[in-house]
């Protein structure tokens, strides 16, 4: 028995895919193993660590508790957008790089996404603030102090830059 | 040698792969017709296995092979010893490793049943529904203490559940007992838990029949011990293995080379299928199917002098080491080496017993047992600073061992085989630097004072600990300078995050006058190097980096010989900078090392003999013995009397790990072990139930800390550089997770003035669950 399948579109980091999916197919999954972009992690598979977070439509959501047939017609933005087409790194990216935000970098995706999203809600957010917005990704090497004073320095450079 | 990046703060070479989500790490490798594997692991911690029918999942559409322990055949053995027990006259060690599928019992929840191929991993995990398996279920030993009474043994043939016996002895404790004003007696309960990095393990296997070549992706600390324990395993010569471990997403201690069933397994179908065959753990699987680190029990006691010296020391514990002992002693030992801490303790008499249990298998985790070590030696400090009315940091400053006492001899057989002993140290002004930070004297005076007055229950602590790090037996790197100019280096270590591609590359680009962007690390990639141990026991910057300096040396020497030929000038005429060697003070007159390397291997002509083509040099580097960093941890908490919830005021880490290489990422390795520490001391628990079932196997029950629980931390260093190996460098990794455990318990004790209401805490982890508890005993008293 053939399982059934779902013929989906949807747009990623502004490059639109057809595709044809299980219906028990993780949006995870699929952006990492059909889409093969795989800078996507998975770290828990119940929606805990934030390593999966991905944009939908502007908003943070954890890929691993959503079906990629749910997310026809949707616009999805991953880690693979961020930095800019001549490679220069978005003001968070450079700001990680720059505080030593990252050890392992697994997490990382996933923090970057639920940031970028977070700092344009919120652009100037007091250091408690930030730490609650940061409290549902999961890093396991930094101890979160230079993601967060990565995080700060960015707001400052993207509130700078803001028209 | 100029030092332009040795010492300085360089941001790492590394971060824009990984910040751009192109990092290669396991569940990335994508091949041409691979299979996905599933194990089906046991529901039950202790059972004999009837039967076990694989014919149902054989059927599924999509599903290519199931195996159980039978189909291995030969393949079937017990797994290596991965550490032997050290040389310890009267010491018993009971060897037990793990299978690679279980074959009469099953001895913990979560040991692989059987394993099923598949199209993907959803068909494979469909299929493990479709097996029948029947078990007849036995009692379980969970508890260590009833492990040893009871008549139901983890291993049959044992006759007991004893892992290990092993007494230590340093001076004569009977002395220390019989002249002591005060003796001081506890019981002590240390639980570690488990490493959960972010990344889950993996394994990808492929094997190339017409090569006869087997390439394994595997997310593994030691890529050279894995790739020659799997060719011997196999029946292949090293050079048909290529082991891989690309980026790891944190590694901790859990993911070396443990001849974890998976990693066994997958090469094997690959070789049978003649397929790739990819397995990634999930995080369920994780809490069972990697190896934690858990509790010991200890029984201790102080021998103290009138003015709070210390006598000696007298412990009994146990360890709980799980249904296999694969690691050997290692646990344990650092446990009861580390015990001894920056003191000076004249007579030490300490015995362990490891317990088999039908609980996962324990392995060193970041600390690797010295945790429990220093809790019993903290704690017991606390006690007497009480009881002799002596303040907690005076008490510790009095039995530092002095700065002329170095090296310190500890004289006990420690992790590497060798007596341990200090190599080099100043203890006092890191306890100095870190009572003033934290503002010890201003705190304990007045602010606490004041703050009780509010209602406010503040406290604060104050902990010790050495960390025995960067031991052998070696390591070893290539450097490699490429007629691009650039310099490859390649190494055997495994990296997870440490910052390895930019430390080393640091250290080769002030030996050879490059950019240190211009210098590409490679490591964990056999086939591109050869030889090494593994990312383990904080080793990686002293062994491995000391190697690299080694040979960036050499090339150094090689480079300046290449180039006084070819000028036909003295070796000191020249100079090495910016990527060229140019004669000092005729700036125009250059060759560019990429040139130099094009020469050193020509096309024409004879080269003299004995010449090495190529600019490049690889070399090796043993210590001989470990290095010993040191330091102190202070912190001022505040508790919610109601509901324990526990704010951290403030944290200091003051430390000494000799020279420092890159400041930034040694910032970064203590943040993340301090993080871990806090997890440990107040979060992170394993509950099993008496039938060692793991009742809280999810990230949403097991609490790892967050941004909110994990605070600000102020770091201050002092350097005192080991003179065991020529950068003066010791190991860092493991020490901000070893002494949170004793701090915590102090602080909060201090905090809810517990000594006060007769309550001592003398167990980790703690819990605001656990705290009301032990609150509300001493209540009911």
């Amino acid at each position: 028995m053939q399982p059934e399948r779902h013929d989906i579109e949807l747009s990623v980091n502004g490059t639109v895919y057809r595709r044809a999916v299980e219906s028990r197919t993780l949006l995870s999954d699929f952006l990492r193993h059909d889409l093969e972009l795989a800078g996507t992690h998975v770290g828990c598979e119940h929606g805990v660590c934030g390593a999966c977070t991905i944009l939908l439509d502007g908003a943070p959501i954890r890929s691993c508790l959503m079906l990629a047939v749910q997310a026809n017609g949707h616009e999805l933005s991953t880690v693979e957008g961020l930095a800019g087409n001549d490679g220069e790194l978005h003001p968070v990216q450079q700001a990680m790089h720059d505080h030593h935000g990252l050890q392992c970098g697994y997490c990382t995706p996933g923090i970057l996404m639920t940031m970028t999203a977070y700092l344009k809600q919120n652009p100037q957010p007091t250091e408690h603030e930030l730490r609650e917005a940061l409290s549902g990704n999961l890093c396991r090497c930094t101890g979160y102090q230079n993601i967060v004073d990565a995080m700060l320095s960015a707001a400052q450079i993207m509130r700078a830059a803001a028209p | 040698m100029t030092t332009r990046f040795f010492g300085a703060p360089v941001k790492r070479n590394e971060d824009r792969k990984l910040l751009t989500g192109q990092g290669l790490f396991i569940d990335d490798v994508e091949l041409p017709d691979m299979l996905h594997a599933a194990f089906l692991r046991s529901h039950v911690a202790h059972a004999r296995i009837r039967r076990i029918d694989v014919s149902k999942a054989l059927k599924r559409p999509g599903v290519t092979a199931v195996y159980t322990a039978a189909d291995l055949g030969a393949y079937w053995k017990p797994g290596p010893i991965l550490v032997p027990p050290p040389p310890i006259e009267g010491s018993i060690f009971n060897e037990r490793t793990q299978v690679p599928l279980a074959k009469d019992k099953v001895r913990h929840v979560g040991e692989p049943l059987a394993v099923v191929v598949a199209d993907n991993r959803y068909i494979a995990e469909d299929a493990l529904d479709d097996i029948v398996v029947d078990l007849e279920i036995l009692p379980a030993v969970v508890d260590c203490e009833d492990a040893l009474k009871t008549a139901t043994h983890v291993h049959d043939d044992l006759g007991s559940n004893i892992s290990a016996h092993v007494r230590q002895t340093k001076g004569d404790y009977r002395r220390a007992a019989a002249n002591a004003h005060l003796i001081l007696k506890r019981r002590f309960l240390y639980e570690h838990g488990i490493s959960s990095p972010i990344e889950t393990r993996g394994v990808v296997a492929q094997w190339n029949a017409r090569g006869a070549q087997m390439t394994i992706w595997d997310t593994t600390q030691a890529p050279v011990f894995v790739r020659n324990g799997l060719a011997a395993m196999l029946g292949l010569g090293e050079r048909q293995v290529r082991v891989i471990a690309p980026f790891v997403g944190g590694g901790f201690g859990p993911k070396i080379m443990m001849f974890y069933p998976e990693e066994v397994v997958l090469p094997w179908i690959s070789m049978r299928l003649n397929r790739p065959v990819k397995w990634i753990e999930d995080r369920l699987e994780h809490f069972f199917a990697t190896t934690h680190e858990r509790g010991q029990i200890h029984d201790a006691e102080i021998a103290l002098a009138a003015d709070g010296r210390i006598l000696g020391i007298k412990d009994v514990f146990l360890h709980d080491t799980g249904a296999y002992d694969p690691y050997g002693l290692t646990v344990p030992i650092n446990s009861q080496c580390t015990l001894l801490g920056p003191y000076v303790v004249p007579d030490y008499d300490s015995t362990f017993t490891a317990v088999f249990t039908n609980l996962p298998i324990v392995t060193p985790y970041r600390g690797a047992g010295r945790q429990h070590g220093v809790f019993v030696m903290e704690r017991l400090l606390d006690l007497a600073a009480h009881e002799l009315k002596i303040d907690p940091a005076e008490i510790r400053r009095r039995n530092l061992i002095p700065p002329d006492a170095f090296p310190y001899k500890n004289e006990i057989i420690y992790q590497d085989f060798e007596p341990l002993e200090y190599d080099s140290g100043n203890y006092e002004p890191v306890l100095d630097k870190a009572l003033e930070a934290i503002g010890y004297k201003q705190f304990i005076g007045e602010e606490q004072a004041k703050l009780r007055a509010q209602g406010r229950c503040v406290g604060i602590g104050v902990a010790c600990y050495v960390e025995g790090t960067g031991i052998g037996p070696y390591e070893g790197a290539k450097v490699q300078v490429q007629s691009n100019g650039k310099v490859n280096v390649a190494t055997g270590i495994g990296t997870q995050g440490q910052g390895h591609f930019t430390s080393f590359a640091q250290i080769v680009a002030d030996e050879l006058g490059v950019d240190v962007t211009d210098v590409d690390i490679v490591t964990g990639d056999t086939d591109q190097f050869y030889w090494g141990a593994g990312t383990f026991a904080s080793r990686g910057a002293v062994v491995a980096g000391t190697a690299v300096s080694e040979a960036s040396r050499a090339v150094r020497k090689k480079a300046l010989k290449l180039a006084s030929d070819a000028f036909e000038c003295s070796e000191e005429d020249l100079v090495l900078a910016d990527g060229k060697v140019s004669i000092a003070g005729i700036a125009q007159k250059f060759i560019r090392l990429g040139d130099l390397a094009e020469r050193a291997n020509p096309m024409r002509g004879a080269v003299a003999p004995g010449t090495e083509p190529g600019l490049e040099s690889t070399q090796y580097f043993g210590p001989p013995m470990g290095a010993t960093s040191n330091g102190v941890h202070a912190v001022i908490v505040e508790v919610d009397p109601q509901t324990f919830d526990l704010k951290i005021l403030k944290y200091v880490v003051v430390h000494d790990c000799g020279t420092v290489i890159n400041p930034m990422i040694l910032a970064g390795q203590i943040h993340g072990g301090v993080a871990q520490g806090i997890g440990n001391a107040f979060y992170e628990k394993l509950s099993f139930d008496d039938q060692g079932q793991l009742l809280n196997a999810s990230l949403a029950d097991y609490l790892l800390p967050t941004a909110l629980e994990v605070p600000r931390m102020e770091l201050d260093h002092t350097v005192t550089p080991s003179p065991l190996n020529p950068l003066g460098i010791k190991g860092a990794g493991e020490a901000g997770a070893i002494p949170v455990g004793p701090l915590f318990a102090q602080a909060i004790e201090d905090a809810l003035d517990l000594k006060r209401k007769e309550v001592e805490l003398l167990e980790i982890p703690l819990s605001p669950s656990r705290l009301f508890e032990l609150t509300r005993k001493a209540r009911k008293k």
